[in-house]
This record gives structure tokens, C-alpha cells and sequence, in this order.
């Protein structure tokens, strides 16, 4: 087939999704509306940065609810892995781990899931990555992976936010620009500041940072991921290196 | 296992009966794929029906707009747990093209292939008698790019995913050919009602 089908991905498939039995490690608050969830599971640490999970919650009566969530952590050996879930309205899952979850309790977890938006340090760069609100959640996950793996790997956050405070790891990111020679993060405020959403100059500022990008990731809501992708597809980067993941309306 | 303090939110009865396990209604309709919207144009637009590498027949966008139309009313449900009530889709049946192109299927499966290099295998018996079509419009209006327009196949009984967004043709394969979801862990055939989502279950 064509650039859709890598061996690298090729290489995570076929695998059999088991359910397994999860531990609330820790739990705390990230941004007024994310709190961060640390999961004790036998499959931590088999995710490639950029995959997500599925989580499954029982009621008493047998009742089940799951959702899917991005992991937030790479590998790290330590048993665990993070979520950044963001407290939903009228979320039956994230309203749970937002509302009443504690260290101790127990549920399930599947995965890793999603090979084609992932990356791990032989896949090589330069990396462009572009998130909207919390779907910068999995390219967190790259971004620590990259500084453990391939630091020297060039590489781009164009991140859109509504306000500097609801900006999911934004002093983590800010730190990594500062203190990582090959990583520059673009930051856009669309509800304060001079209110700016993405457009043609700060993708074209985004690549003129990485040079030709040889992997691009997206994630946010469609509203975020669409427009950006035409642009960066309009600013002559091959649509076939784009990767996305959207969720919402 | 129980999970302490979970008691979830129960649908009304007349919603569960229609939604598969597992799933949720949701009002909105979110957009999954794997990279940008492809630029299609109906100028260049093409659709043609492939034996292996062999093909069958090509359809203009205005020859596949004077096939017959018919109209399919109903809900469909995405892998990722979505699930949207009282959709309508309109377009050519597969029953209507096969006779548009003279044949009977040559095979008993077939790989729908799109114009970003998306792919999804799906058996011919889930496709004849009215069960799938190539869709030209969405609540009454063409089908906007996000969504999969100018045509995306369409075979709701399955997980949505079978129903590939930016369809440039079908292909008729001797065996079943595992397509881009397929080859990535997810379920060779996709029944949301035995909850099919991935290899195993």
C-alpha cells in the first residue's frame, strides 16, 4: 500500500485486546478541569508514546461504562501509567475518576491501542506536532519519550489553548522549550491575550523551526484538527506523513 | 469487578434497546480518520469496481448520480463507543451498481478503497439486498469532506469504520484481505451487536 502502511506500525499488529484488572496509584489535580491519574496495570509500560487505552468501570449490579483515553506517560519501567482526565460535564467515566476516584480503587484497562498515531525514537523526525485543548495529551507523551530517547531529534508544539490557565503540562512544556535545545513550543491563547487561533504564519514559523517535518501528529477536536492540517498540508508538507486523531463534534 | 462509587448513568429503556453494548447515543457526530481530509475534485472524481487488479467498470460523478437513489434511514455506531440515532444517507445501492455493471460478484469478499489510501475488507453477503451503498448525501445535503463526501461507502449493520470515508472503488478479493484497521488489531468483520471491536472479542 502506500505511506499509510510502515513497517514499524505493521510490526504492532495483529494483538489480541485482553481486559485487565487496574490500581489507582495517585491522583491529582493538573488544570482546574484535568486532574492526573497514575494506573497500576500489567500493561504499562508496553505503550508506544502516542497510544491510547480503554478503561472500563463496573457498577454493583454489573452495569459497565468505558471510554478511551491518550496516555500521557511514555514507558517508563515504573509499573504505572498516566491519564489526564479532563472532568466532563456529564462524563459517566471522567466524572468518576474526577469526582470520586481514589488512590486504591480498582478497574480495568486494555491496550495499548492505535499504532498508527504513535512514535517512538527510531522512527526519526523532525517532529511537528499540533494539539487543541487536551488533545495534547499524546503528544506529551512523544515529547518526553523524544527527550529520554532522541533529544537531538528537531522537533515543534504548536499548541492551541483557550487561556494559559486550562493548558494542560504547560509548565512542563515551557520548561522544555526553554531548557531543550531542539524543541520550540508555539503556545496559541484563542480566549485571552490577542486571541489568535492557528493560521498560515505560526505553522509556517512552526516549520521554519523543524525544517521538513518527516513525521506530523495532530490531535484535538475536529474544530482544531481540520484547519490545521489544511494548513500544514497548504504549506507543501506531504499529506501522507500527517497523522490524526480527533475526537468530539 | 466492582469499581467503588461507579454507578453510571443508565439510558432509558427505548435508548437501550437500540444501542449496542457498550456503546453511547451521542447528538453530535465526531470525526475519526487518519490523517487530513484527501482534496477530491468531482471533475477528476472517479469510482471504479476492480477483480483484483482487474477493472470491472468506472463511474463519473455524473454517471454515479444517474444511477438509482434510494434513501436509508437508521443508526450508526463507531468502534470508539459513539453512537448516533436516526441518520439519513442517500445514494446508489451496491445491489444497483452490480447491475449498473452487468455482473454478479465474482468473489465473496471485497476491500473498500479510498482516495487518502484508507482500506476496509467487509464479505459480499454484508453488502447485497439493500445492506450497503455508496453514499452522495447526508441529511439531504452533499456530504461535507470531515464526513467523507463527495462518496463514502456505507454499510451501517457494521462498526463505522467499514464505512470508508472518501470511497474511490471497491475491489474484489478471493480471500479476506485484512485492510488498514484490520492489519492494526481491530475485528476482521465488525458486529457492533456481538461487540466485535478487536481481534478476540
Amino acid at each position: 500500500m502506500s505511506s499509510a502502511t510502515s513497517a514499524t506500525e505493521a510490526a504492532f499488529a495483529p494483538i489480541v485486546f485482553h481486559w485487565y484488572e487496574a490500581e489507582v496509584a495517585a491522583i491529582a489535580p493538573v488544570t482546574p478541569t484535568v486532574k492526573s491519574v497514575r494506573l497500576r496495570c500489567a500493561i504499562a509500560d508496553r505503550q508506544r508514546a502516542g497510544q491510547h487505552v480503554d478503561v472500563r468501570l463496573t457498577a454493583e449490579d454489573g452495569y459497565r461504562a468505558s471510554r478511551s483515553y491518550s496516555v500521557a506517560s511514555p514507558p517508563d519501567g515504573s509499573g504505572t501509567l498516566e491519564l489526564l482526565v479532563e472532568g466532563l460535564p456529564d462524563g459517566e467515566v471522567s466524572g468518576w475518576f474526577f469526582d470520586t476516584a481514589e488512590v486504591g480503587d480498582r478497574l480495568e484497562m486494555r491496550g495499548p491501542i492505535g499504532g498508527s498515531f504513535s512514535w517512538d525514537g527510531p522512527d526519526g523526525g523532525p517532529l511537528l506536532l499540533a494539539g487543541g485543548g487536551s488533545g495534547v495529551v499524546p503528544l506529551l507523551a512523544m515529547l518526553r519519550r523524544r527527550a529520554e530517547v532522541a533529544p537531538e531529534i528537531p522537533a515543534a508544539l504548536i499548541f492551541s489553548v483557550r487561556s494559559r490557565a486550562e493548558a494542560i503540562a504547560l509548565d512542563e512544556l515551557e520548561a522544555r522549550h526553554r531548557d531543550e535545545p531542539h524543541f520550540s513550543l508555539f503556545l496559541r491563547t484563542t480566549r485571552e491575550g490577542d486571541g489568535r487561533r492557528v493560521d498560515d504564519a505560526l505553522v509556517a514559523a512552526a516549520l521554519d523551526w523543524t525544517g521538513a517535518p518527516g513525521k506530523v501528529f495532530l490531535c484535538g477536536s475536529n474544530r482544531f484538527v481540520s484547519p490545521t492540517a489544511d494548513l500544514i498540508v497548504a504549506a507543501g508538507v506531504p499529506a501522507g506523513i500527517i497523522r490524526t486523531e480527533r475526537f468530539g463534534a | 469487578m466492582v469499581t467503588r462509587g461507579f454507578t453510571g448513568r443508565r439510558q432509558p429503556p427505548e435508548t437501550g434497546a437500540r444501542l449496542p453494548p457498550g456503546q453511547y447515543l451521542t447528538q453530535d457526530f465526531p470525526i475519526l480518520q487518519i490523517g487530513p481530509n484527501p482534496s477530491v475534485d468531482l471533475a477528476t472524481w472517479q469510482f471504479t469496481l476492480r477483480d483484483g487488479s482487474r477493472p470491472i467498470k468506472t463511474w463519473s460523478w455524473e454517471a454515479m448520480q444517474a444511477l438509482p437513489q434510494t434513501t436509508w434511514h437508521g443508526d450508526i455506531h463507531c468502534v470508539t463507543k459513539w453512537s448516533k440515532f436516526d441518520t439519513t444517507w442517500e445514494g446508489v445501492t451496491f445491489d444497483d451498481l452490480l447491475t449498473d455493471a452487468g455482473i454478479e460478484a465474482p468473489t465473496e469478499y471485497l476491500l473498500a478503497e479510498s482516495y487518502d489510501d484508507y482500506s476496509t475488507n467487509i464479505p459480499v453477503a454484508d453488502l447485497t439486498d439493500g445492506k450497503a451503498m455508496i453514499a452522495l448525501r447526508y441529511d439531504g445535503q452533499p456530504i461535507h469532506a470531515d464526513h467523507g463526501g463527495p462518496a463514502r461507502f456505507f454499510v451501517p449493520h457494521l462498526y463505522f469504520w467499514k464505512s470508508a470515508k472518501w470511497l474511490k472503488g471497491l475491489r474484489f478479493t478471493k480471500a479476506d484481505t485484512a485492510g488498514y484497521w484490520e492489519l492494526r488489531g481491530y475485528h476482521m468483520y465488525g458486529d457492533p451487536w456481538r461487540e466485535q471491536r478487536y481481534i478476540g472479542d
